[in-house]
């Protein structure tokens, strides 16, 4: 089984260690995991902008990067969401939708395909789960709330996992928190009202860390939480898998 | 072109390719307490509903919910002796001043509390809608479980107003608050009979 | 009536002003949704429902040149009038004819969002014709002079002591109250004057069946039926995507309606007209005002399928933190968003963009619309028509540039200096927009792509 690692730009330029903790983890777990070097983006920035007609670029770069694993996988949802429902190619049409079916998000490929019963990890912190959209009712990460369904959560089946963790209850479990790409920018004001609104969830429940499916919603949220000089952190979820 | 056929020849051009209706199941979830669940229901949504046994025990019934109403109208004869039965009119206006209204309804629905009234048991279509009280009298087999099952009962039936009514009007348009008796009735009492 | 003037953005920035006022309409509209989440869940057929009634309604869009023939032979047979309307124009026009024959210059109406999105109280002020809105919400709205804010609470933006001030002002409550069983109460007097004594009554349709040419109208209040059944004409307006198949299709709708909408089972009184009252004139206009356009969009038509429940409103964390003023259109709203465009895209051009495609709207409808996937497609179209900021078409095209090209990518990587201003994030030229509230990212020792070289080459 060979496994492709993709890193979205953001993560590569400001999340390293997010990254590298996602490469280790699969590792430790035995995956035969590799980076390819010349990955760029997945497009959503632009596509999202009602750009799509400018991602062709990225789109080629990507299979050309990617087409040959068996795998490919993502510490992102909202990247792996766009490419499993935009990626095409006008010249290898099947090839990308090929790769459409072999993208994870790195939750769902540790319990759906390694099939993870166990993992050596210890976090002895009260942490606070936000449901990232795109991986929630995009991918299927979790139930959401919106409907008369059983519930179900891949990121919090792993989070169990952890040595010490305690995971502290939301009044509103799966909002959104304001991020949406350029949205957080094009909407401030909406979007800084979403994010203080989800911060403010998290820590009146005495969360320490607040972890994520989704890089970029814990990237808009720890600017909020920086600039308020909060002494809560945010924390990819694969940095709480992998630690000891 | 009239906007009639300019309507019509837009549509024809750009509606999708046939989709077949969808088979509606009669019914998925049958609940077998629906007398009771009617009940709980009704006074959930702000109404209120008690059994009788007979039509004298209505009647009592009637009248000790509403002992000094001025003005107490049905369509049922049978009641003719406690309240006026008498609602001829041409003119809905007349009965703005009608305290409370007692008519019969065709079923409850229990899911909803919700009870099925047409025209022909309301004398006057505005009655259950401009009294200050309203009384409607179901008989005891007559509540089904759902809105499906009510539509199965209603059929193919033949009526010029029809309509379903569940719990006295109300508004929360006010912060959201619950205020019954927006510019109907302000209370439901439903009476059924066994 | 004054309509708001800005971009959604703008005017979701003066809203936010009053942060304390952000939270109340928040918290009000999420406890509506929890309502309707309670609701859903006590039905387990729930989401068979949203699926029947999706089903139901691809019919109805598949077949509405044969539906809406049906319903016109049968409505005419129960002795109901029957006019078309092409647009907005057109129907205001058929009121005030139909008024006009009566000499009728006094009408009361029910709750349409129809008429608002064809502005007709504004257009009937001007001919001579002066209208009540009966129900509650929309009277107030009305009294203050603003559109309603919500397609279902049409005053969920005011405060009870806002409504006091206009109470006091206009039915003459006391100064300074503002118990909302008391003005309601005030309402119902004044209110109750005006059924009596109008003789000309507008409603809006939830359902028309095709089957036997009845209309379906739903209130809590009962002012449509108050109005209808004490006037001499009852006029009913109807977009053409109203239609149902049948009648037993009914019971599917109407489970699904007012859970959805606040979480009560179902509206107090759910109203079949089927023939006039003896005596009356009862008239139904089928409007289409763009509908047969977004039909014929493909990516775009399911739109038409909407009961106007305003679940997607309540859930929508955007709409609940901007209210339903800053989307400038009678639908507010994330359905509003994908209806506007078809009718003027131009003028609507902001409201795709406003959503961050969480897609909780689209899992709320209680007919399975594609709500968040139609705002994507909108924003696709609106700029493939010209339509985008040409500062934010420079910098996409500037993004494109750098992001095909790993060699390009890595160039801006090392001065660290563009990606923060353009991945993934700031590509709007607003640049401080970020930074206004909140910290950049820190940029850090290395790339993961550097580590990874240093670390991994030659595994």
């Amino acid at each position: 089984m060979k496994v492709g690692l993709f890193i979205p730009c953001y993560i590569d330029q400001f999340y390293p260690d997010a990254a590298i903790a996602t490469l280790q983890l699969l590792q430790k777990l035995g995956v035969d995991v590799t980076y390819p070097l010349n990955q760029t983006c997945c497009g959503q920035p632009m596509a999202n902008s009602g750009f799509e007609h400018l991602t062709a670029g990225c789109e080629a770069l990507f299979i050309q990067n990617f087409a040959d694993f068996d795998y490919i996988v993502s510490p992102s949802g909202s990247c792996t969401l766009h490419l499993k429902e935009h990626l095409h190619s006008d010249h290898a049409p099947k090839t990308a939708l090929d790769i459409r079916t072999k993208l994870y998000e790195l939750t769902e490929f540790l319990t759906d395909v390694l099939e993870v019963k166990t993992l050596l990890a210890r976090f002895p912190h009260r942490v606070g789960m936000h449901q990232a959209c795109h991986g929630q009712r995009g991918l299927k990460l979790s139930q959401m709330s919106e409907l008369v369904a059983e519930p179900f959560s891949k990121p919090q089946y792993l989070l169990d996992m952890v040595d010490g963790i305690e995971m502290v209850e939301l009044t509103r479990p799966d909002e959104c928190c304001g991020f949406g790409g350029t949205f957080c920018v094009a909407e401030e004001a909406v979007s800084v009202k979403m994010g203080k609104d989800r911060i403010a969830d998290h820590v009146s429940h005495g969360a320490e860390f607040i972890t994520s499916t989704d890089i970029s919603c814990l990237m808009h949220l720890e600017g909020l939480l920086k600039r308020n000089g909060s002494k809560v952190k945010v924390k990819y979820i694969a940095e709480i898998l992998n630690a000891s | 072109m009239t906007n009639r056929n300019l309507i019509l020849t837009a549509v024809a051009k750009n509606q999708p390719e046939y989709q077949e209706i969808p088979d509606i199941p009669a019914e998925n979830n049958i609940e077998t307490e629906t007398l009771q669940s009617f009940k709980q229901v009704l006074s959930d949504i702000g109404g209120t509903a008690l059994e009788a046994k007979d039509i004298a025990e209505l009647k009592v019934l009637i009248q000790t919910f509403f002992p000094e109403s001025s003005r107490k109208v049905s369509t049922m004869q049978i009641l003719s002796d406690i309240v006026d039965t008498d609602l001829s009119s041409d003119f809905p206006h007349d009965f703005e001043d009608v305290d409370v209204a007692i008519l019969e309804g065709h079923f409850g629905v229990a899911e909803n509390g919700a009870v099925w009234i047409t025209e022909d048991k309301m004398g006057q279509r505005i009655l259950p809608f401009i009294c200050q009280h309203l009384v409607l009298i179901i008989h005891k087999d007559e509540v089904c479980a759902t809105m499906q099952q009510a539509y199965a009962k209603v059929g193919t039936a033949d009526y010029g107003f029809g309509t379903f009514i569940a719990g006295p009007s109300k508004t929360a348009d006010i912060e959201q608050s619950l205020v019954l008796g927006a510019h109907g009735p302000k209370s439901l009492l439903v009476l059924i009979l066994s | 009536m004054e309509k708001s003037k800005g971009t959604h953005a703008e005017l979701a920035e003066q809203f936010n002003k009053d942060q304390s006022r952000v939270d109340w309409h928040d918290e009000t509209l999420f406890w509506i949704r929890n309502k309707r989440d309670k609701a859903a869940g006590k039905i387990p057929e729930w989401e068979a429902l949203r699926e029947q009634a999706s089903a139901i309604k691809n019919n109805v869009l598949s077949n509405l040149h044969t539906y809406l023939e049906d319903f016109e032979k049968r409505a005419l047979k129960n002795g109901i009038q029957v006019h078309w309307a092409v647009d907005a124009a057109a129907h205001n026009q058929i009121v005030l004819d139909i008024l006009k024959q009566h000499e009728i210059t006094e009408m009361i109406k029910s709750k349409s969002m129809l008429t608002e999105e064809c502005q007709l109280n504004e257009f009937l002020a001007v001919n001579g014709v002066d209208v009540i809105d009966t129900d509650l919400g929309e009277r107030i709205v009305q009294l203050a002079k603003e559109p309603p804010s919500h397609i279902v609470l049409p005053c969920i933006h005011k405060k009870k002591e806002e409504i006091g001030e206009l109470f006091y002002k206009h039915l003459g409550t006391a100064k300074g109250e503002s118990d909302p069983q008391v003005l309601t109460a005030a309402a119902r007097v004044h209110l109750r004057q005006a059924f009596i004594t109008r003789r000309a009554a507008l409603t809006g349709v939830n359902f028309a069946v095709a089957e036997t040419g009845e209309f379906v109208v739903c209130t809590n209040e009962g002012n449509a039926d108050m109005g209808a059944h004490l006037s001499e004409v009852h006029i009913a307006a109807m977009g053409i995507e109203k239609i149902i198949p049948e009648r037993k299709h009914l019971g599917v709708f109407l489970r699904l309606l007012t859970r959805s909408a606040t979480g009560q089972p179902i509206t107090t009184y759910s109203s079949h007209f089927k023939k006039p009252r003896p005596g009356q004139q009862m008239h139904i206009i089928l409007v289409d005002n763009g509908r047969s356009t977004q039909l014929g969009r493909p990516d775009f038509r399911n739109s038409l399928k909407c009961i106007r429940c305003g679940a997607c409103m309540n859930t929508c964390p955007v709409y609940r933190r901007s209210g339903g003023h800053s989307y400038h259109n009678a639908i507010s709203g994330p359905i509003g968003a994908i209806l506007a465009p078809n009718l003027n895209m131009e003028k609507h051009t902001d409201l795709p963009f406003a959503s961050t495609l969480c897609g909780s709207c689209t899992y709320v409808c209680p007919v399975k619309i594609d709500i968040h996937t139609q705002l994507y497609k909108w924003r696709q179209v609106i700029v493939k028509k010209g339509f985008a900021d040409p500062a934010k078409a420079a910098a996409m095209k500037g993004m494109e540039f750098t992001l095909s090209s790993p060699a390009r990518y890595r160039a801006a990587g090392k001065t660290g200096k563009w990606i923060l201003k353009h991945v993934p994030v700031m590509v709007n030229n607003r640049l401080n927009a970020w930074y206004k509230h909140r910290e950049m990212p820190a940029v850090p020792i290395t790339s993961f792509r550097d580590w990874y070289i240093k670390n991994h080459k030659h595994d």
